[in-house]
Parts: structure tokens; C-alpha cells; sequence
């Protein structure tokens, strides 16, 4: 079958690529442009490992035809950082020890900063069920939250600080 | 020990492979690529059990851009002369990678194709003409002890001891553990309380799917790229079934995501491994998630039933356990493990525990944290609770009456040690969680756990270099933060910080023997292989500053990184740091590289105590967690932070598996919900924050006193979720998972 040829922005560079009609975007990033970062945990839109921004949204990029961004502005894990600077959520994740095996990281990076540009201060529910569409199997989920509520804090220079379980 | 004052052990320094792993950079198993190379795929067993008749590969290759076919017909016949048992039965692991003559679960791989490109891969798959005559499945324990059961396997002998059933059977193996009088036990007990539990199939769940690439090389040399967590076992296992010399196979592991055990063993390399030989072109192989649920891990399903007495007073008397563990296709369910865990929490002084693990046509089980311990916890944990109830005592204070402490004797022969269980119950008691005020449809729950832990073997090497830092060489895939642990222990013995010590992951060529990561060894058996050779490294920078200064090496002493000076001698020198010290080793004798191996037979076990309250909505039966908290002696934490990420995710999947997860089958054998949208495991919004408590009673078989934490967190959870909804409905779930359709039931029973 005859390959396709796109022309598409990622990580605010124009890029082209070849692909096949129904290839996804995360094959295409991950086997036709070796954008790696994004990772494949399920392939069916349930994992969000594969997680990217296409046109400033969020969306699982399995589900995403590769042809379906020719003129779109595609952002991925590796857009994250600026230069050698860490985003903050970058940082935090460092510090509270938010992964053990890494590998649903990158997904929750993207999904969360895109959660941190559309609601800034997010409470813990908030930031929960923003991120129920990404499975992290190793942590249960507290220090990913507690970095991703102390990013807000340190952003917005407030002091919060997630609620604990016990006190409720 | 636990006196001694650290300066490292216990700080929380940022990950050394952090950076890689927050930006995309880090190389997981499906990562890899090479030049030239091919895509593999796998024809898989559409029935559950069945006869292969024929297969005929050729229509495959007529298909363009295929390189190469493979079926189980290309493998060597495997036997069990020569074979590397400490991973287990080589011949069934080799029939499980690929089917020779039986299939025996649906997903079963049958072939294998290497094409140019993944579609090219599947459409050879699918051309495959496989003949099969079908045979009953055996979806569960009742069928497959059934006198008329279909066999899975003719030559399938029960092991254990006698009465046991006679060839042909699906029982594997019989396990007893047995002390004191039974029943003279029940008859001295005011209260007995006895019931029958059940637990589904769960998988690991692991995000990553399993994933390698294979290269083979004119002179008959493999390298293996693949996520696993263990590269040694992987060439030994592919070495077994291949047929391949073991020292011409070189396994590389990848960063891994995930693994819970699940990745202890093989089941892509020999295919890859085949089909490159074959093509003479580096192949990979990916599963979809589909596979990873239908052909890898799962754990046991379970039946567990326990029968317990104990006195008015709360002490508990006697215990009859018996359990019988689903394997999967060929035997080796973890119930031996869950035997030596069962009663291992508290002292009877009569109990019998008996196991059987029994073959079924399903997917064959894989380790999964603690293998067997949180089924067996399932029913006793809900079985203590039910005893004080009826007893009017506190759950706590039942359990401190009855737990094991220092030269009590486990059901399964050792004398325990230092132990930390009861300073966990203790310190569960007095967590604000436990007096938290409970409203209308919540309860709270307890419920304690129990891990043995491995030693097994390992190996590393520390190396200087010449501006002061280290480097630290494992074979260990660092699967939650080792590596940053692993630098804390050299940065200890050598008075520098973490931050100065650099922790790598070598490979099977580069990285001295040493047993996978997992068992919750590593921090504790490689630890321990670390900080001997970190010290042999202090050994060496004194006889460095000795010579430097013209003294005895009893004249210099180690002091935070610095050579000083000892004993009066040379006390008008200036103390030497280690840089100093590293600068001048070419002069001084050459380099400073120190290795350590070790093979401890045992390890300090671990202890948990879990509280959980839950609200059980009324009108549709879900159950939602308010709260958890887990306690849990780790020894010593050497990093907390990753010490408390194992207790949260260990908690988190025992969350899921007392309520949400398990394998749906069909009649036919087939699951049904090979998917994450089906199989639901925990997301963020289903749980709430886990509050950890550490607590260190030190380890006397390690030199920090650190006890493997990975594992006893997943002990507890199930039974504590159970007691908690239990509490809070006056009902008893004895079968997992406890699923709003289940809760439902029983509210509307009354
Ligand atoms: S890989 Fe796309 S959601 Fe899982
Ligand atoms: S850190 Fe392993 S899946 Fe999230």
C-alpha cells in the first residue's frame, strides 16, 4: 500500500513524515519520527501511556490516525523540557519519588501539564479524575498526585499541600 | 546495625535515572530498533486444550515481506536431563513459549512469523493452516480434581504426601505443614469459626507489555534486548530451550516497566531468537496488550478454606488451612508459598495447613508479588477478624495477642529473628486512621501480612574514578528505584554523597552473576554484595593513604570520606579526601575496583498491617475507599521514598484485586476481558491518598538491618477490604472481587 506523506508541527518544529493510511500517531511518532518517549501500554485508548497534545488538547495518540495531523500542532514528552530547563512537573515528579518503573511517566507529564493549563489549581478530586485516564500499576497513585498538586502550589507561589487520607 | 548513626541510608536523594525517565529518554523493551530489522508475529491457540494434529507454516512464507516461519516443531524436544531447574520445569517452560504437541490454553503460542513489517507479520500468521482435534477445557479447581476430569497432562505425576491421587490427575503437588494435635486444638477452643473462600485469576498488570529484539551474528553469537527482571534467567531459560550454548547468548535488559514478578520468566526470546536465526536479520517482538492478558502472568485463582478455634481469652489455638491454587496450563501454582505464609503471623499451637496445586487449560501463572501469600491472607485475615468478633475484642488486640515475635518457630521450621510485627500492629493502633469517626454505611477494616523474602544470589562491583566518584555495576533491573538505593549504600561506605556515585544495570556479559530482581532481594542480598565491596573499596583507600603518608594501615582510619590519620601515627599529616586519594592511584598501585558476591540463604521476613475504611453506596453496592493506611517494618529504609511507593502501589493492586480485577472466562475457556477497558484495575480517582508508616526493627542478617519491602504489601489488602466492608454492611464476602453486583446481593438479601 502507498505510504502517505504528512506535514505536521511537533514540538514547535515542522516535521514530515511517511506512514501507512491507518497507522496511528503514536506508531508514527514511535517508529517513523523515533520519538520514543511516548509509550504504548494497551493500544486502545485506556492505558494513557501514549498520552500527546494535539492542537493544544489532550488525546490518547493510539487513536489518533497518523494522516489525521498533516497541518496540526502535535506536543509530546520530549517537548516537555525547554532546553535544559525541567518543566516543574518534571522537577516534582524528581522530588516526591512519583515512579518507580517510569514507564506510564511520560503519559502523566503530558496529561497533567495539559491539567495545569486549562484549571491551575486543581484540588486533589479535580486532579484524580483528570488523570483517571492515565493506569500507573506501580505507585497507587499518591506521590503522582501529591507532585502534581505541589506543581500547582509552587506555579501559582501558594503553599498547598495535598490532603491526607487519615485526616478526612 | 540499628545503632549505628547513617549519613546516607535513609536520606531521599533524586533518582539517578530519574531525568531520563521524566523527559522520554529512557530505552524501555519495545524501544529498541536495529538496522534491517524484522517484525514478528505470533499465531496464538484459538481453543483452550486441544490436540495439534498438523501444521503446515509454508502458505506463510508465500506471503511478501515474509523472512521466516517458526512452529514448536523447530524447537529442540525438551527434557529434563541437564536442565536449569533453579527457574523451574524446563520442559514445560519451553512447551508454554511454544506449543508442541498440545495446546493447552486459548492464546497458547502455536507459530511464530518474521516479516519487513507488522502487517506483513500477521497476514503469514493468519495463512499458518493449523489442524487441531479438540479437547474438553478444565476452567476450575472442581472439574479438574473431578474423578471423569479431562487430563492435561498424561505423565503428569503427584507429587507430595501421601494420600494423593493416583496418575492420570490434575493435582501437581501436595503441600503439608502440620504441628500439634488438630483436633484435640478445636476441642480446647470456646469459639471455632470456619469458611470457604475463592479468589479469581488476577494479572500482574504491568504497563508495558513484554517486548525484545534479537540479534544473531554469523558465528552463532545472540544478543537479547528485553524488558525483564532478570537477565541471567533469560539466558539461562533461552539457552535451555533454544538449545543454544548459554555463553553465546548475551541478554541486555532494558529499562522495564513493570514487572511485579511477571517478568521473571521468558516467553518471546526463543521465538525471536529462532526467527533470527532463520532470516539472519535482528528481529523483534512485541505483545499487544491482548497477549500480555491472555498468554503472561496471571496469578492463581483460589480456594481457600480456613477453620480456626480459639480460647474466650483471645488466644487463638488451632488452625486447619486448606488451599487449593490454580496453575494454568502446567504445574507450578505459588501454594507451597502460600502455606509457608498461611499461619505464619501467629503462634498455634495445633494447626495443619494442606495445599494442592492443580493444572487447568488456562494461561499458565507467573510469580506475582508475595505469590500465593495474599490468597491464603484472603481467608485467614477475614477468619481472625471473624474469631474477635465473636469474641468482643479489638482486631488489634487480638492480633498482638497472638503475634509471632523473636524465637517464635514459623509453621514452615525457621525461628524468627528480630521481627517488627507487633511494633506494626502497635503503631496501626495509634495512627489517627484507626479513631477516625466513621458515618452511616462506612466500616473500617485490619488486616496484617506476612513475606518471607529471598536471599538467593548476587553479585556487584564498585570502581573508583580518578576524581573521587564511584561507580556501582549490578545485574539487577532497577523496577522502583534501586539504582538510587544501591548508590546510597556505596555512598554510605564511603563517606561521599549519593549524588557522587554513579548506579548502572549491566548486562549478562558485563555484570557478575546474580539472581532477578524480585523476591524483595535486591535492596537486601544485592545490598549486601554492595556494601562488601564498597568496603573493600574503604580497605583500599586506607592502603592508599598509608603509603602516600609511610604509615601501617591500622594508621589511617576512614572518617566521612577522608583518610585521617590513627593509632598517633603520622597525626602532623593532613587528612586525605577521596578525590586526593583517587587522583594519585596510578601512582599509588593502580586502579581501586572491588567486587562482592554473596548467597545468603535466607532473608529477614517482612511484616504489614493494613487499616482501610470504606463506604458501601447502598443503592448500586459500590465500594469506595476513604481511607488506607499500611504499616510495615522494612528493616531499614534506605530510600523511604521508594520504601513507601512499594507499600502504596502494593496496596493499590490489593485494592484492585479485593475489588475490581479478575479473568472472565467463557465456556469455552476463553477470557473475555482481555483488555484494560474490561479489566479494570485501580485509576486515580478510585482511590485515595495511602499513608505509610515505617517502622525499622533492623534485619540481623544484613549489615544496615534492611528487610525486602516489595512484596508483604500486597499481602494484607485483600482481607483488609473485606473486613472493612464487612464492618460496614454486617455481611462477610468470601469471594473476590467484592463487585458492586456481589454487595448488592447480599444488601438485598435481607
Ligand atoms: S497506548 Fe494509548 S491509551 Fe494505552
Ligand atoms: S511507575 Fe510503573 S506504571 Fe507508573
Amino acid at each position: 500500500m502507498a505510504r502517505m506523506h504528512v506535514e505536521t508541527t511537533i514540538n514547535g518544529e515542522s516535521a514530515e513524515f511517511l506512514c501507512q493510511p491507518g497507522e496511528s500517531l503514536l506508531d508514527a511518532l514511535r517508529n517513523e519520527l523515533n520519538l520514543t518517549g511516548t509509550k504504548e501500554g494497551c493500544n486502545t485508548g485506556d492505558c494513557g501511556a501514549c498520552s500527546v497534545m494535539l492542537d493544544g488538547r489532550l488525546v490518547p495518540s493510539c487513536m489518533v490516525l497518523a494522516p489525521e495531523v498533516e497541518g496540526r500542532s502535535v506536543g509530546t514528552i520530549e517537548g516537555v523540557a525547554q532546553g535544559d530547563e525541567l518543566h516543574p512537573l518534571q522537577q516534582k515528579f524528581l522530588e516526591h519519588a512519583a515512579l518507580q518503573c517510569g514507564i506510564c511517566t511520560p503519559g502523566f507529564i503530558v496529561a497533567a501539564k495539559a491539567l495545569l493549563e486549562k484549571n491551575p489549581d486543581p484540588t486533589e478530586e479535580e486532579a484524580r479524575y483528570w488523570l483517571a485516564g492515565n493506569l500507573c500499576r506501580c505507585t497507587g497513585y499518591d506521590k503522582i498526585i501529591r507532585a502534581v498538586l505541589d506543581t500547582a502550589a509552587e506555579m501559582n507561589g501558594t503553599n498547598g499541600a495535598a490532603t491526607n487520607g487519615a485526616a478526612g | 546495625m540499628s545503632e549505628r548513626k547513617f549519613k546516607q541510608v535513609g536520606t531521599r536523594p533524586i533518582r539517578h535515572d530519574g531525568l531520563e525517565k521524566v523527559t522520554g529518554r529512557a530505552n524501555f523493551g519495545a524501544d529498541y530498533s536495529l538496522p534491517g530489522m524484522l517484525q514478528g508475529a505470533v499465531l496464538r491457540s484459538p481453543h483452550a486444550h486441544a490436540k495439534i494434529v498438523s501444521i503446515d507454516t509454508s502458505p506463510a512464507l508465500e506471503v511478501e515481506g515474509v523472512k521466516a516461519v517458526i512452529s514448536g516443531r523447530d524447537f529442540p524436544i525438551p527434557t529434563r536431563e541437564g536442565d536449569r531447574q533453579q527457574y523451574g520445569d524446563v520442559p514445560d517452560l519451553a512447551n508454554n513459549v511454544i506449543a508442541r504437541d498440545k495446546v493447552l490454553y486459548h492464546g497458547h503460542a502455536v507459530a511464530a512469523v518474521a516479516a519487513t513489517t507488522i502487517e506483513a507479520a500477521q497476514r503469514g500468521a493468519e495463512k499458518i493452516r493449523v489442524e487441531y482435534e479438540v479437547l474438553p477445557p478444565v476452567l476450575d479447581i472442581e472439574s479438574a480434581i473431578a474423578p471423569d476430569a479431562a487430563i492435561l497432562h498424561d505423565d503428569l505425576v503427584c507429587q507430595g504426601p501421601a494420600p494423593v491421587p493416583s496418575s492420570p490427575t490434575n493435582v501437581a503437588r501436595r503441600t503439608l505443614l502440620s504441628g500439634g494435635d488438630i483436633e484435640q486444638g478445636f476441642a480446647d477452643s470456646d469459639v471455632v469459626v470456619e469458611r470457604e473462600f475463592t479468589t479469581p485469576m488476577v494479572h500482574q498488570g504491568y504497563i508495558e507489555p513484554h517486548a525484545t529484539v534479537v540479534e544473531t551474528l554469523e558465528n552463532g553469537n545472540v544478543t537479547i534486548w528485553c524488558c525483564t527482571q532478570g537477565p541471567f534467567a533469560v539466558r539461562g531459560l533461552t539457552a535451555s530451550v533454544t538449545g543454544i550454548e548459554l555463553s553465546k547468548i548475551k541478554v541486555i535488559p532494558s529499562e522495564i516497566g513493570g514487572g511485579f514478578g511477571g517478568k521473571t520468566t521468558i516467553y518471546l526470546e526463543p521465538l525471536a531468537v529462532e526467527l533470527s536465526r532463520r532470516s539472519g536479520r535482528p528481529v523483534k517482538l512485541v505483545m499487544s496488550r491482548e497477549e500480555v492478558f491472555r498468554a503472561t502472568g496471571p496469578t492463581s485463582a483460589g480456594r481457600v478454606r480456613v477453620k480456626m478455634g480459639a480460647r474466650k481469652d483471645g488466644r487463638l489455638v488451632a488452625a486447619e488451612v486448606v488451599m487449593y491454587y490454580e496453575a494454568g496450563a502446567f504445574p507450578g501454582s505459588p501454594v507451597g508459598a502460600g502455606c509457608m505464609c498461611a499461619l505464619s503471623a501467629y503462634c498455634f499451637d495445633h494447626f495443619v495447613i494442606d495445599g494442592y496445586d492443580v493444572v487447568t487449560t488456562k494461561p499458565r501463572v507467573a510469580a506475582y508479588r508475595a505469590p500465593g501469600a495474599p490468597i491464603a491472607a484472603f481467608g485467614v485475615e477475614q477468619v481472625v477478624d471473624e474469631v474477635a468478633e465473636r469474641l468482643g475484642l479489638d482486631p488489634i488486640e487480638l492480633r498482638l495477642l497472638n503475634a509471632v515475635q523473636e524465637n517464635d518457630v514459623a509453621p514452615y521450621g525457621p525461628k524468627y529473628q528480630a521481627i517488627g510485627f507487633r511494633e506494626t500492629l502497635e503503631e496501626a493502633r495509634k495512627h489517627p486512621n484507626y479513631s477516625a469517626t466513621l458515618g452511616p454505611n462506612q466500616g473500617r477494616g485490619v488486616a496484617s501480612g506476612f513475606w518471607f523474602n529471598a536471599g538467593l544470589q548476587s553479585s556487584a562491583s564498585v570502581h573508583m574514578n580518578e576524581d573521587g566518584t564511584a561507580i556501582v555495576t549490578t545485574g539487577n533491573p532497577d523496577i522502583g528505584g534501586s539504582r538510587a538505593a544501591q548508590a546510597i549504600m556505596v555512598a554510605e561506605e564511603l563517606g561521599i554523597g549519593a549524588e557522587q556515585v554513579v548506579p548502572l544495570v549491566g548486562d549478562t556479559e558485563s555484570a557478575g552473576y546474580t539472581d532477578l530482581t524480585g523476591g524483595s532481594r535486591t535492596a537486601y542480598a544485592t545490598g549486601m554484595a554492595i556494601i562488601e565491596a564498597s568496603q573493600d573499596i574503604v580497605r583500599q583507600l586506607r592502603e592508599r593513604a598509608a603509603k602516600i603518608w609511610g604509615v601501617e594501615l591500622d594508621g589511617v582510619a576512614w572518617e566521612d570520606g577522608r583518610a585521617v590519620p590513627s593509632n598517633g601515627a603520622a597525626s602532623d599529616v593532613e587528612p586525605l579526601n577521596l578525590a586526593e586519594i583517587a587522583a594519585q592511584m596510578g601512582a599509588t598501585g593502580g586502579p581501586i575496583v572491588a567486587q562482592a558476591a554473596v548467597s545468603p540463604p535466607m532473608a529477614g521476613p517482612g511484616f504489614a498491617t493494613h487499616l482501610c475504611d470504606v463506604e458501601v453506596d447502598q443503592e448500586t453496592g459500590k465500594v469506595t475507599v476513604l481511607r488506607y493506611t499500611t504499616v510495615q517494618d522494612a528493616g531499614k529504609a534506605v530510600h523511604p521514598s521508594y520504601v513507601e511507593g512499594q507499600m502504596q502501589g502494593g496496596a493499590a493492586q490489593g485494592i484492585g484485586w479485593a475489588l475490581n480485577e479478575e479473568y472472565i472466562f467463557d465456556e469455552n475457556g476463553v477470557v473475555e476481558n482481555p483488555g484494560f477497558l474490561d479489566y479494570r484495575m485501580p485509576v486515580a480517582s478510585d482511590l485515595p491518598m495511602i499513608d505509610t508508616v515505617i517502622v525499622e526493627v533492623a534485619n540481623p542478617l544484613h549489615p544496615y538491618g534492611v528487610r525486602g519491602v516489595g512484596e508483604t504489601p500486597i499481602v494484607p489488602p485483600l482481607a483488609c477490604v473485606a473486613n472493612a466492608v464487612a464492618a460496614a454492611t454486617g455481611k462477610r464476602f468470601t469471594d473476590l472481587p467484592i463487585s458492586p453486583p456481589r454487595v448488592l446481593a447480599a444488601i438485598d438479601g435481607d
